[in-house]
């Protein structure tokens, strides 16, 4: 029984950021809206944040900045007191670049919207008005 | 659709809790990932780049390439944004202005417009503007200091947390907080579209640029240590403050490339009115 609880203890980080990482697979495979879609890719965004930062943690260790600065001196820096600066360095930037393609994919979807009215994908007729909004617009239509 | 996205979720879900049996421990010191790199980025950072924040260091000197097209990254979404929503300007169907002292809306037709230099009036959105002066005061308090934080934030991100990324999304948000508060026309004003554009070509062009001055010192691209001669200190000092132009060119790219996303998606490319 003791070593289950400690098997859990062990490993539910691990678990927690796959369960919200089937959240947002789940909503981008089924949700037929795509703003929907969307906050799905979030989701699992924020899940790899999440997991790549637990993977740079240590027990016993503090943030991977040095205590004093360049006081610190020629005293040697122990690895071991530190958590691994890498994946805050990988997941700095993802944060950022997330952020980045969130705007690529809204404005992807209010393009999408313009031309057919509709943001769920089942409705989304690309035969019925393949050039609607792209009339010059003193044109009468 | 429903149900064959639950059974692939579920077995994607499954393969990984699989795959963490074989995982270390939650916070292992002897975790694969904290053995074989990690260490050495720990131990010689402040030795060889005389910058105490590792997460920097490591950002931008050890991954300076990795950073460098993360930058470009960002660059080109802000630019896709535009090519995807920018429209033509053209003469909107009907202008609103607010008379000031007596609050009186007048709604001009398509092709009229008021006399330049009236004071008197303010041009309204089209959708209903309350009068919002607690907002607006309490903003015009607040976004100095916004500003002045995101400057610290880069300035400082050598030995506190912090850096190029965040000061540059704190200012971009000073300005959307200022679009949002007021309306999208004065944040125009104070940031331009065509200067926006300019800044994001500029915050890659500074740190390209960097890159490539340390290639014509006849070193390698971005290794910092050849501008010692130029900046007069020594290699080390001179690989922070390689660090920290390109933390800012960063910085300027960034925050352009934020407030271009948000004029470009609130106006839905109009660039006119917005929220």
């Amino acid at each position: 029984m003791t070593e289950w609880i400690a098997f859990i203890v062990t490993k539910y980080n691990y678990w927690a950021y796959i369960s919200l990482m089937m959240i947002g697979l789940f909503a981008m495979i089924a949700k037929k809206n795509l703003i929907k879609k969307i906050i799905g890719m979030g989701i699992f965004q924020t899940a790899i944040i999440l997991f790549f930062i637990s993977i740079g943690a240590k027990k016993g260790a503090t943030l991977p900045i040095l205590y004093h600065g360049h006081a610190h001196g020629d005293a040697a820096v122990r690895a071991a007191a530190y958590i691994n600066p890498l994946p805050h360095v990988l997941m700095l930037t993802a944060i950022v670049v997330s952020v980045a393609t969130l705007g690529v994919a809204l404005s992807l979807a209010v393009k999408i919207f313009q031309r057919y009215d509709t943001l769920e994908e089942d409705q989304i007729n690309l035969t019925k008005y393949p050039f609607r909004r792209n009339v010059p617009e003193n044109k009468e239509e | 659709m429903k149900t064959a996205g639950v059974i692939i979720v579920f077995l994607f879900g499954g393969l990984l809790v699989y795959g963490t049996l074989d995982f270390p421990d939650w916070g292992d010191p002897d975790a694969p990932a904290s053995r074989h790199v990690s260490p050495r980025y720990i131990e010689k950072s402040l030795e060889e780049t005389s910058v105490p924040n590792m997460v920097t260091a490591v950002l931008a000197d050890f991954r300076g390439f990795d950073t460098l097209f993360e930058t470009v990254v960002i660059f080109s979404a802000g630019l896709s944004c535009f090519f995807l929503l920018r429209t033509k300007r053209k003469a909107p169907e009907a202008r609103f202005y607010r008379h000031l002292p007596t609050g009186i809306v007048l709604r001009i037709e398509k092709g009229g417009r008021l006399p330049e230099g009236s004071v008197e009036f303010e041009r309204i959105d089209s959708i209903w503007v309350p009068h919002d002066l607690i907002i607006r005061a309490t903003c015009r308090l607040l976004i100095p200091f916004i500003q002045l934080f995101a400057l610290y934030v880069i300035a400082h991100g050598h030995h506190s947390p912090g850096g190029g990324f965040q000061g540059g999304v704190i200012f971009g948000a000073a300005f959307i907080l200022y679009a949002v508060t007021h309306d999208l026309r004065d944040g125009l004003h104070r940031l331009g579209e065509k200067i926006t554009i300019v800044l994001c070509s500029l915050g890659v062009f500074i740190y390209a640029g960097v890159g490539a001055l340390c290639l014509f010192l006849e070193s390698n691209f971005l290794d910092y240590a050849a501008l010692a001669p130029v900046l007069g200190v020594d290699p080390v000092t001179a690989r922070s403050h390689g660090i920290l132009f390109v933390e800012i060119g960063v910085g300027i790219a960034v925050m352009a490339v934020m407030f271009a996303i948000y004029t470009n998606l609130s106006s839905v490319g109009k660039q006119d009115e917005g929220l």
